[in-house]
Order: C-alpha cells, then structure tokens, then sequence
C-alpha cells in the first residue's frame, strides 16, 4: 500500500494501478533461434529480488499508460519513475 | 521416547504446578561440518529434517532457521489442509500429504489437533459450476473424496451461508471434501522439531544464511551469522526468500514473492463447523478451536517482502465475507498479517534438484503449502537422500519450465494470482 506518482497524472493511490511485473525483459530478437533454455530464462525465470527492484506499472484507472517504477521491495519505498523508453536512473 | 507425553506425565506434572516440563528441543551450537544442511525452519523445512533422520538415517543434519522455528508462514497461514486438486500430479502429492496427517499427531506424539471438519469450495456462476464438477470427477478417479452439492446441500451443511438467488454472486453449488479440515499450524512445528532433535537434529535458531559458498558445479557449504558451516548437501526451503538464497547460490527460479493476507475476528462461541472457500469472490473463512473466525485474504498483485499487504486487498475479502454471511456484519476483526508467499507460474510447487551438484530447493507453494507440509518433507527428504525424486514429485521438477510439462493447478489453488 503506497502512493505512486505517474509520470503523467501525479501523485496517486496505488490501487489506481496494475502491476506488470520485472522491467527490462526485452523480448527476443530471433525467436526461432531461442533454444528451450532461453525460452524458459524469457518466459518464467526473475530476479524476484529483496531491495531495489526496476518494474513496469500502467495506470490502469487514470492515464492506461505503462511507465517504470524503481522501488524497494523490502519496505515498499519509491526511489524513481520513469517512462517507458528512458533510460532507468541510479543502475 | 525419551519424554513420551502421555496421560500419565500430564498428570505427574500437574502435581508439579507444570513446572518441570523438560524443554522438547535443544538449542545447540552448529558443528563444523554436517552431512546436510536445511536453511529453512519452518514446517516444510522441519519436516525434512525429521525424515531424513528417520526414514533415511541422516541423523548428522542441521536446520537453520533467521528467526524462530514456524515463526515464517508456518505461523501466518489459515490451517486449511485438503488434496482436491485438478491435475494427477498434483492428486498425487496433496493426497499423500493427507494420508500423514490422519496419522501425525500419532506418529509425532505430538497433538497436531488435526481435525477432519470438510471443506466446501462454493460455485457463484456457471463456470464455476462446470470447473468444480469437473474437479469433482477428476478427484474421484485419484481416490480422492469429493462430493458436489447443490444449493440446498449447501445450505444444509453450512447453515449461516446466505443462498438467496439475489445476491450479486449467488451460490449454485459446490463440492465437499469431507476428510479436508484443519490442524494447528504451531504444533506442526514444533512436533516435527522435537521429533526431529530427538534423533539427533541440530534445530540452530537466529541463524541467517549470508552466502552459499560453490565449488564449480558442486557445494560447498555455507556462510552464515554464526560463522561458515561445512556440507556436501543443502536442501533449501526458505518459502518467500527463496529466490535471495538462489541468488546467493547463483541460480535462477521462477518465483514471484507477494504479500498474502489473513485475519481473525474476535472469539465467538460455536457458528461454522467447516471451512467454506470461494474462489470467485475470494472469501474463505473457518472458525479456530479458540472460537476466532479465521479469513484470508488476497495476494498483492506486485512482488514485496513487507510481511503486511495492502488494506484494499483485506476490504475486498470483508464484502465478499458479508454478502456471503450476513450474520458477521457486526463481528469485529482482532488482527491482521501478511506473509511472503512465493508463486510458481503454474500455481504448483517445486521440490527439485538443481544444476548445481548438492543443492535443492523446495519451493513455490506460494499461497498454499500449509496443507502438504508433511508430504513435502517426506518427498523432499527422499529427493536429498537418493538424490533423486520420489516418483510422487518427478512432476514438480525445476526442469518443467524448460520442457514446458507445467502442473496448471491455478483453478484449484483457490487464491487468484
């Protein structure tokens, strides 16, 4: 439970939004060429990582719009947002 | 045994105003060296350890555990236990772990307070109605009991539900699994601790992994806050933390860690003698011996180890709780808790080796591993003994997300994720 601040509407409630999950997953070039391993490393595994942790978010009740988030997911904090497209900051 | 509780020694320390209780575990230094480790003390974890020490005679073991013994999710779930689950698989794995627990509190002589009172899973639309059917007939062809009930059926087993056709999700029905109940999640612990020290356990307590220490392909043994302990075997079950464990050993899972909430009202006398889940509208309560209402709630749709949850996520349960049982409109709700559920992508566990020689992992119960704690530990102790899986957890290997042969349990998991 926390407040997000879109890059678009400012400051809002966080159920307002969807979750999309770990940012930076790019999507492969050469799908045809991906070995099983790598099927599986884009589909299923994640850092699922205890701190800093770069995700994806859309403001599904306000904007529609996705953008990135930097937060802490061991105590919920905001450190960052961006949009879709920039480059993430403190990497 | 050497402390064998019985009739005879609550009465003989009665005498003694309870004074002389011996302690049921000891709380010992880590050795140097141990045949294998388990980083994890809670129910899944302990279990392990006392079947391995049983069943497969590795007595020099040690659990280690960051906090207290079930002080994880162990202490934070619903106690719901039940095996109706679509997939054979997963038939399979549950039910064996319902076959333990009809005997536990026997085997353990340890009062697990296991109590068979039936779950009822309701049905609110027509999908519903034709899924739970449908896993009603899949659980009869694994032997395991399963009945459907229609509205009235419902009603008669469970009096206080409101069935009026008028409300805005409302019940066409729903199956039973009568030998499905309860049990007391502190005790599973705790028997499984003192069992399994017993037989020579090391139960070492406010011991936090910091480092997974490799050889190449194999382990080595690990760092921790009391120093580095030497082993060629580590079975790893640390529920919500099990992808910071995987990074420290190197390796990648499929987990996602959410907050899942839960809840109890205040104590009140005898209203609801099972548990009732549904799926649909997300409510599920049962009532504890104590006399609390027992609720949980949802999943936070985004990945957080705060152990507390959203308080949208407890609203959304307490309107669905009320249109489903109007009588608890005045029920006032005593505490709340969050625990980090690891979730697999297919709703279904993994009990698994690894790429690395030595290292196991038990994981992604996500929002329901109370129920096969006992089965878990006894797959998973035969999984680190042989080094090889039991046939009953071949399926939940960490290899399925590359074959792509997933265990799709998201139907019968009952929490939406």
């Amino acid at each position: 439970m926390f407040i997000i601040n879109c890059p678009y509407c400012g400051e809002r409630d966080q159920t307002e939004f969807s979750c999309g999950g770990e940012a930076h997953i790019e999507r492969p070039k050469q799908p045809t060429e991906l070995s099983d391993d790598q099927w599986a490393e884009y589909l299923f595994m994640r850092k699922n990582i205890k701190g800093i942790q770069f995700e994806r978010w859309n403001h599904i009740h306000g904007c529609r719009k996705w953008f990135n988030v930097v937060r802490d997911t061991s105590n919920d904090k905001i450190h960052a947002v961006y949009k879709m497209g920039e480059r993430p900051p403190l990497k | 045994m050497k402390n064998k509780y019985s009739i005879f020694s609550l009465i003989k320390n009665a005498f003694s105003g309870h004074e002389n209780w011996k302690r049921a575990w000891r709380d010992p230094e880590p050795q140097k060296e141990y045949d294998a480790i388990i980083i994890g003390g809670g129910g899944h974890g302990l279990a392990t350890a006392y079947y391995l020490a049983k069943k497969h005679k590795m007595t020099n073991i040690a659990v280690v555990e960051k906090g207290w013994i079930g002080g994880g999710n162990t202490g934070r779930n619903t106690t719901i236990i039940r095996s109706n689950y679509l997939w054979d698989a997963s038939a399979g794995l549950y039910d064996h772990a319902l076959k333990i627990w009809e005997g536990l509190s026997q085997e353990l002589n340890y009062n697990v307070m296991f109590s068979q009172r039936g779950v009822m899973n309701l049905a609110h639309n027509l999908q519903d109605v034709r899924d739970l059917k449908r896993r009603t007939h899949a659980n009869r062809l694994n032997g395991i009991d399963a009945v459907w009930l229609n509205t009235e059926e419902v009603k008669k087993f469970c009096p206080i539900i409101n069935t009026s056709p008028h409300i805005r999700y409302p019940v066409l029905g729903g199956t039973l699994q009568r030998r499905a109940g309860t049990a007391r999640h502190d005790a599973v612990a705790w028997g499984y601790a003192r069992g399994a020290d017993e037989m020579g356990v090391d139960i070492i307590q406010n011991c936090e992994v910091k480092g997974i220490k490799r050889n190449g392909d194999t382990v080595e043994g690990i760092e921790t806050t009391k120093g580095f302990i030497k082993t060629k075997k580590i079975g790893v079950v640390a529920a919500g933390h099990s992808s910071v464990i995987a990074n420290m050993a190197g390796i990648r899972l499929p987990l996602e860690s959410k907050p899942l909430q839960a809840l109890v009202s205040e104590p009140v006398k005898p209203i609801i003698d099972t548990v009732v889940m549904s799926n649909a509208v997300h409510a599920y309560v049962s009532q504890s011996d104590k006399g609390e209402l027992v609720i949980g709630a949802g999943t936070d749709s985004y990945v957080s180890y705060t152990q507390k949850g959203s308080h949208n996520i407890v609203e959304e349960t307490l309107r669905a709780i009320l249109e489903l049982y109007p009588i608890f409109s005045r029920m006032k709700m005593l505490r709340q808790w969050g625990g980090i559920v690891d979730i697999c992508p297919d709703a279904s566990p993994i009990i698994s080796k690894t790429q690395v020689k030595g290292l196991y992992f038990n994981c992604g119960w996500g929002t329901g591993g109370f129920k096969a704690t006992p089965g878990s530990g006894d797959l998973f102790a035969h999984t680190i003994a042989n080094d090889e899986p039991h046939k009953l957890n071949a399926a939940f290997n960490l290899n399925r997300f590359v074959s792509g042969d997933l265990v799709d349990e998201h139907g019968a998991a009952a929490v939406a994720h």
